[in-house]
Order: C-alpha cells, then sequence, then structure tokens
C-alpha cells in the first residue's frame, strides 16, 4: 500500500432546501471549491473518482452518481458509486483512499451529496426508517430517533447517563456551528433551550437531533509525489477502519466488550456487551485505524475529532466506542469539558475544558446531515483544521485549533451498522 | 374582555402548514432577455410516486404464521443452542441452519422509548411506546409497540409484560403487542 494524502477539499453551504439547484450543480460547487484551492492540480491530472449518495428515493434517480461525474467532465475515467446509510460519505472517502493507496489512480475525487428536500420531514423520515428490517422493525413504527432513543435510555440505565449532558452536547456543537458559515444551523443555546424544545422520541428533542439537509462535499486525495507537487501543506491519512453490525438491534451480542489498548477487561465486570448501548462497529473501527496509525492512548494522542453526532445520544457512544473515555464515562466526559472548545465561551463552567475538541465543526447537529457528503464533509473540516486554514475557509480564525496535527473523523451508519474512523495527520 | 376562571382553549395557529397541493399551470413567463434566465427562480413541480411491491417474507413467513394462530415464534441453533426472539433461519454464530421454537409470552423491557414523531406512514399514531423485550431463555431481543402506560415515565426498564394478538390479523409485526404484566 502507498501513503495517500488528502491535497484539497470543498463543501456547497449546507442548507435545508437548494430548489435553486439540483444535485450535479450542488456537487460541482464543492468540487470547483476544491479545484481552486490547489491551482496546480489541472482537471486532466485526475485519473478517476468516486462518488457516494444514501437514497434513491430521495433522488428519485436512479444513477445519479454517474450524472453528478459526467457535469463534473471526469467521463469516461473510472467511478463508481458507494453507498452504506449514513457512513456513505465515510466510506466513500475510504474507497478513495483505497484506490490511491493499491496505485489504481495517483490522483482520486471523492465527492458525494444529498438532496434531502426533495419530500416532507416526515416522508423523509420514513425513507430513512427503510433502512431497518422491512419485515420485522420498520412495520413497528419505523423511526430512526426512536432506535436511537432507546439505545439512549438503555445507556442511561446502564451508566447513569443523563439528559443534561445529552444536551451539553447539543450546546457545544451549536456553539462551535456560530463560526463556521457553511453550517446550516449557528444558534446559540442553553441546556434549558434543548430540555425545552419539542419531545421526539423520549428522551430525544428536536434539538438532540440532526436536521435534513441539501448539500454536498469533495475530497482530492493522492499519492505522496503528487501531493507534494500540487500542496506545500497535504494532510496525510495514516489510518483507516471500518467496522459493521447486525441491522436488527435486538439482534446485537450481549457478550464481552472489544478491549482497546488502554483498557483491561477487568474495567468492565459483568457489563453485556454491546447490547443496544454501544456500536461494537463503532470500536471494531476505531480499533483498525488506531493500530493503523499506531494510536495506543487515543485521548493524548488526537488533538480533535469530528464525530457522527446524529443524536447528541450517539456522540457521546461514540466517545466510548473511540476509546476516549472507558465504556459508561461518555456523560462524564462531556460534562467534565474534555471535548468542547478551549477558545470558545459555551456559558457554563467545564472545568477540563478543551482537552480533546470534539465537532470544531459544529458536527451534524448544526452543520446539517446531507447524507452522502457528510463524512466527505467532516474530511474538508478536518482538513482545513489540520492546515491550520481556517481562518481562509471560515473567514475568521475564531474556530482553528492552536494544535492541530492528527485529527479522527467519523462516520456512523443506522443504529451502528456501518461505522469508518480514518486518521488524518499533518503531513509536511 | 378575557375573564377569569376562562376554560382553556387552543391557541390559533400562528403558522399555515406546508401543503403538498397545488395549481394546474400550463406555461409560465419567460423574459425577452435570455441573459436574465441565470436569475430567473426555480420551478418546482409536485412529482408523485406510488408503488405496491409485492413482498415476500421468505424464510421469515412461519413467524407471520404463527402471529395469526397467537403464537410468538422464535429460532434456535440446534448445534450451539443460541436462541434468537426475532427469527433468523441461519445462525449468525456457526453458520448452521436453526429451528422454529415458541417464545414465551412473557417478558421484561429491555429498553424503551416513547415517538411523539415518525415516520409520515405512522405519524397518525403517535404518540406511541416502542420496546425492545428480552425473555428468560432467549438471547436475543424482540422489537415491539407497548400499550397501556399513557407517558414514558410509567414505563420502566426491567417491568414485566406479556403479550397480546390482534384478533384479526394483518400478518405484520404488529399483530403482537405487549402490555404490563401486573
Amino acid at each position: 500500500m502507498r501513503p495517500v494524502y488528502m491535497v484539497s477539499g470543498g463543501v456547497s453551504k449546507f442548507a435545508k432546501a437548494r430548489p435553486d439547484a439540483t444535485f450535479q450543480k450542488i456537487v460541482k460547487e464543492s468540487f470547483d471549491y476544491a479545484m481552486n484551492d490547489v491551482p496546480k492540480l489541472k482537471h486532466s491530472m485526475i485519473d478517476g473518482s468516486v462518488v457516494s449518495y444514501f437514497s434513491d428515493h430521495f433522488t428519485r434517480q436512479l444513477m445519479a452518481g454517474i450524472m453528478a461525474v459526467d457535469y463534473l467532465g471526469l467521463c469516461p475515467k473510472p467511478n463508481k458509486r458507494i453507498e452504506g446509510g449514513g457512513a456513505t460519505g465515510g466510506l466513500c472517502f475510504q474507497a478513495g483512499w483505497e484506490a490511491v493507496a493499491s496505485g489504481r489512480m495517483n490522483v482520486c475525487a471523492a465527492f458525494g451529496f444529498e438532496t434531502m428536500s426533495h419530500v416532507p420531514t416526515w416522508k423523509g423520515n420514513e425513507f430513512i426508517a427503510l433502512a431497518s428490517d422491512v419485515n420485522f422493525d420498520y412495520p413497528v413504527g419505523g423511526f430512526y430517533s426512536g432506535y436511537y432513543a432507546m439505545m439512549v435510555n438503555r445507556h442511561m440505565h446502564e451508566f447513569g447517563t443523563t439528559v443534561e449532558q445529552l444536551a451539553m452536547v447539543s450546546v457545544k456543537n451549536h456553539m462551535n456551528a456560530y463560526g463556521n458559515p457553511y453550517a446550516q444551523k449557528r444558534r446559540k443555546l442553553t441546556i434549558a433551550d434543548v430540555r425545552n424544545s419539542a419531545m421526539v422520541a423520549y428522551p430525544l428533542t428536536l434539538l438532540d437531533i440532526c436536521v435534513m439537509s441539501d448539500g454536498a462535499a469533495t475530497c482530492i486525495l493522492a499519492d505522496e509525489e503528487t501531493a507534494f507537487k500540487l500542496t506545500d501543506h497535504p494532510v496525510k491519512i495514516t489510518g483507516v477502519g471500518t467496522g459493521t453490525d447486525m441491522m436488527r438491534m435486538s439482534d446485537r451480542p450481549h457478550g464481552e466488550v472489544l478491549l482497546a489498548p488502554n483498557e483491561k477487561k477487568s474495567d468492565y465486570g459483568n457489563l453485556k456487551y454491546p447490547g443496544v448501548h454501544s456500536f461494537r462497529a463503532g470500536r471494531s473501527a476505531g480499533l483498525q485505524a488506531y493500530r493503523m496509525a499506531g494510536i495506543t492512548d487515543p485521548l493524548k494522542q488526537i488533538d480533535f475529532v469530528e464525530l457522527h453526532d446524529a443524536y447528541t445520544s450517539s456522540e457521546i457512544q461514540t466517545y466510548e466506542d473511540l476509546a476516549l473515555c472507558k465504556y459508561g464515562d461518555g456523560g462524564k466526559f462531556v460534562e467534565a469539558g474534555y471535548p468542547f472548545m478551549p477558545q470558545i465561551d459555551y456559558g457554563m463552567k467545564l472545568p477540563k475544558k478543551g482537552t480533546l475538541p470534539v465537532n470544531p465543526s459544529g458536527g451534524l447537529i448544526a452543520c446539517g446531515h446531507p447524507v452522502g457528503a457528510t463524512g466527505l464533509m467532516q474530511a474538508v473540516f478536518a482538513f482545513w483544521q489540520i492546515q491550520g486554514s481556517i481562518k481562509k475557509h471560515y473567514g475568521s480564525p475564531e474556530l482553528q485549533l492552536k494544535k492541530a496535527n492528527r485529527g479522527l473523523i467519523h462516520s456512523h451508519a443506522g443504529t451502528g451498522t456501518y461505522v469508518t474512523v480514518s486518521i488524518m495527520e499533518r503531513g509536511w | 374582555m378575557a375573564k377569569k376562571n376562562q376554560v382553556k382553549r387552543p391557541a390559533a395557529s400562528s403558522k399555515f402548514e406546508e401543503l403538498m397541493t397545488g395549481t394546474t399551470v400550463f406555461n409560465v413567463p419567460l423574459p425577452a432577455d435570455l441573459k436574465t434566465l441565470k436569475g430567473m427562480s426555480p420551478i418546482v413541480i409536485r412529482q408523485p410516486y406510488n408503488i405496491d411491491y409485492i413482498h415476500s417474507y421468505g424464510q421469515d413467513s412461519p413467524f407471520f404464521a404463527g402471529l395469526s394462530n397467537k403464537k410468538l415464534l422464535g429460532t434456535k441453533c440446534p448445534k450451539c443452542d443460541y436462541t434468537w426472539a426475532t427469527p433468523r433461519l441461519a445462525c449468525t454464530r456457526c453458520g448452521g441452519e436453526t429451528d422454529w421454537v415458541e417464545l414465551p409470552q412473557t417478558g421484561r423491557v429491555h429498553t424503551f422509548t416513547t415517538c411523539y414523531f415518525g415516520g409520515e406512514e405512522f405519524l397518525k399514531e403517535t404518540p406511541f411506546h416502542l420496546v425492545l423485550v428480552e425473555f428468560d431463555g432467549v438471547d436475543t431481543l424482540f422489537l415491539s409497540r407497548l400499550l397501556g402506560p399513557e407517558q414514558p415515565e410509567d414505563i420502566k426498564i426491567g417491568m414485566k409484560i406479556k403479550a397480546k394478538f390482534r384478533r384479526n390479523s394483518q400478518l405484520k409485526p404488529t399483530d403482537v403487542y405487549f402490555v404490563p404484566a401486573e
């Protein structure tokens, strides 16, 4: 395998609805952004591409992938569509990595999109719920917020996690997004605002849950030689991991914890794992990526994380899967202030504020979740953070972390069925 | 004038509901100057899409036959003894083929939620409770509705619940639902 670098990235402005453009044009906005950011990269140097979108139902257009590819002028070069629920974008990023790592391409464009505004919100929820077993689960009352609510109720039962801890994640991510001009929702909130918003699926409120979005993102990946020809500041992808789990939550085993290098069996007593309180796929993906990147103590060895916070609860569960803290300590992790940004005022007292910022971009909850773009959007925001180019791209240095040499991006599909983790590092 | 002790009435809505109906239009204006077209606002139309699928429950069919006969069926692996509350014919632990077994009709709430919104198909049924049911001697869980408790605060993890069946089977997993056992 060859080392792979990210040399550029671009996003469209995420919005509730983009009736002014079809998906092809939205993808081109993100692609042009990425191309313009590396002037030395000529269109002819791109050897091929990978494209991702989640749902044919939202587009009501089969083979939308090739239509994005032809709009970008990338025919007749290689391309394929990547799909895996909520993790679609993360899987696409890794498919681009594979294309370059294998030597098949020197330069690969990975882009993804979703146009969710084409149906009303509750029809959109129905489409998304079709990503659950249609024999046994969907007909019982298919609703993803309900599935995640059941998971967090069990998490609260096992570990004592509180709704206020969940709300802190929402406050943090919405506040971070305040400085991100590409984010869909930029709001200053309090814990009380989150708890007083409409109850969607007990105990998750409207502000615990991400929204439907229209948007696209593009990442340009290259081999080492090409990367350094194109830019002085390429970002190296040093670890990739992909985990899976059974579609039906009811089928998940109740066995032993998959231990991280910084954990031991005695840490967990009789905890039944993963049950429905934890994402085994997230732990599996994290361990693979850590092994590849040589990470043994993630809390100390990673500078920031962009993770899949479709729900505030899944952000807390993911801290644990990624071994940023022990299983069960996710609520305390946010309460102590670890995942907040050191330079932002959140209007609350946080003893360990900013030790390992999580979702400095604002995450899915605030940026939006145009599914096929989301995992790639995280890569773009992480890329800018590591390059130190936040001021250039956001128009303000407010969200730039002082130390951002190594970041982790995490993409997650329906109740933890597919999870990708990729490690990105300063490459120069 | 508002008076004291007035009966509380619902407030008038402050927002029109978004409608999916519209007006039939056969023509729209086009400016003579084509240079202005890139500033034109988008044309948005309604595009219906309805399908009836011919859906087979396939190897899962006996489960639905069980429900219509007021039996809850799971599967058990004869090789590794693992019992699946939500049936599957292939044991994912050893790769063997499982056998159909009858499950107990009483269990406990493993976890739950109350849905106040939902996918469009279920929106009219909200609010409703979802539960994952655990059974003694069974290794996996079962997703169902819980009827009876009014509020989520009335549901406790670990509480005993029992299966009830619709009299007229719909051949859907909601032919069975659960109610508090005591």
